[in-house]
């Protein structure tokens, strides 16, 4: 059976996830700073991590952005293979519905001209992925992404001989490299395998887990906690100024490559990790 | 142990050639804002000999693009921006006077060595702590570039605005003796 989904129910759900996660840090998120929290010494590191609870708080209470960098917009929607969408086209429809929520939202504009650097006004257009999945409902996900962490994200073509503990290195020297600059305590996406460009969006999909969620394949689970732990002893800490928290969670996807390749991509996302959900 | 400091801006000669990293400061009265593109244009004027839009003799820069404030609000959230990025631009205008400026994360050496020459810091923001920072501001008002959007050159009135000194005066890096102190490997 086809079910018709219209245009105008996704530029509502856009519009309210812009702002829902822009106001609202996710519950994982907050019990990661207050675990951090304990893991600190008394003193900046300590303070820092205070200050992050404390912002939370009041931006959820007062309905302003957690951060003032509310990010370029990254939607990823599934459409059930059963949905039809009616009353106009998908992309403006999302692309609406950021516009609406960066705007009725007082959220900050940061799309740009690449070259010009002229600010398009409206924070469009989003970053879309799309899927088609089985069933007939929609899934959106919205997931605000700032560009200081997003600046600290790299892709690599390691060599198969490098294997699984080239990727640990790279990730951790990645980290390393990055220092204050990204907002930690950071939660670290790594994306390998695929293509070039696939390996990126594994990263990226990666960070769309809540914080302690590990990979089902135990495998790879015990990857993301050693590279976590490896990430922990560096002592950047809370804004780099020293500490034990300096990652919150590292996620790992992988998926086939060519046997000439080893893709490794690292998106790194800072503490105000937002990303919220709808199906329509 | 760090101390904390409360200072009115502009700030003196003498005012940061007592600051130390790790001090925790709470900078009242003005303080002026600019990121990339700002900085760009003030670059250009520089470069072309003409005259600035904006005092920056014993001043402040934030760096900071705040969202828009909602109604009856001074600012809307208005944490830091990455501060490498005005590297480029940062040396010259410590040498025309810039005091302070705040921001997160690391500076390059160009920049290090001009506020040791100059006699000016390099003062850290907590990041993704917009909300809680902008209820330190109490007025902002554009006063140039306002073409610029969230990257408008504003004049901002703090109160108490918490920061910590990264880079003093003598060449002292906070992230560099925050991670030798708690590395493990």
């Amino acid at each position: 059976m086809i079910r018709e989904i219209s245009t105008r129910e996704i530029i509502k759900a856009v519009r309210d996830l812009s702002m829902d996660a822009n106001y609202n840090l996710g519950n994982d998120v907050l019990l990661a700073l207050n675990q951090a929290l304990e893991k600190e010494d008394p003193g900046t590191a300590r303070e820092v991590i205070k200050e992050l609870i404390e912002n939370a708080r009041i931006a959820r209470e007062e309905k302003v952005p957690i951060c003032q960098d509310c990010g370029l917009a990254v939607v990823f929607v599934e459409i059930g293979q059963d949905v039809h969408i009616i009353g106009g086209d998908l992309r403006q429809a999302i692309n609406e519905g950021v516009r609406q929520g960066y705007t009725d939202g007082y959220l900050r504009k940061s799309a740009c001209h690449p070259i010009t650097r002229k600010n398009t006004g409206d924070n469009t257009p989003a970053i879309i992925h799309l899927q088609i999945v089985p069933g007939d409902r929609m899934r959106i996900i919205l997931a605000p992404k700032g560009g200081g962490s997003e600046n600290m994200s790299r892709v690599d073509m390691l060599t198969p001989a490098a294997g699984i503990e080239g990727v640990k290195d790279y990730v951790v020297r990645r980290v390393k490299e990055s220092g204050p600059n990204p907002c930690p305590p950071t939660i670290v996406g790594v994306g390998v395998g695929g293509t070039f460009e696939r390996s990126a969006i594994l990263a990226k999909k990666a960070l769309l887990r809540n914080i302690g969620d590990r990979n089902p394949d135990p495998e790879l689970a015990e990857i993301e906690e050693e590279i976590l732990t490896r990430i922990n002893r560096l002592g950047i800490g809370p804004m780099g100024y020293g500490g034990n928290s300096t990652s919150l969670d590292v996620f790992l996807e992988i998926e086939p490559c060519h046997i000439a390749s080893l893709p490794v991509a690292i998106n790194i996302q800072c503490h105000a990790a937002r990303h919220k959900e709808a199906v329509i | 142990m760090s101390k904390q400091i409360r200072l009115r801006t502009p700030l003196s000669t003498e005012d940061v050639e007592n600051l130390r990293i790790g001090d925790r400061v709470l900078l009242n009265g003005v303080l002026l804002t600019g990121r990339d593109a700002a900085h760009k244009r003030l670059f250009d004027l520089i470069k072309e000999g003409k005259e600035l839009p904006i005092d920056i003799n014993g001043q402040v820069i934030y760096y900071v693009g705040p969202t828009p404030p909602k109604p009856g609000k001074p600012i809307g959230s208005a944490g830091p921006t990455t501060s490498y990025r005005m590297d480029p631009y940062a040396p010259k205008l410590i040498e025309l006077g810039l005091k302070g400026m705040i921001g997160k994360g690391n500076r390059s050496q160009a920049v290090i060595e001009a506020m040791k020459r100059f006699k000016a810091v390099y003062f850290g923001a907590t990041g993704g702590a917009g909300a809680l920072l902008a209820q330190r501001i109490k007025k902002a008002e554009i006063v140039a570039y306002p073409d610029l959007g969230p990257e408008a050159i504003r004049v901002l009135e703090a109160e108490d605005f918490p920061v910590i000194v990264i880079n003093d005066t003598k060449g002292n890096d906070l992230y560099t003796e925050g991670i030798k102190r708690y590395a493990k490997v």
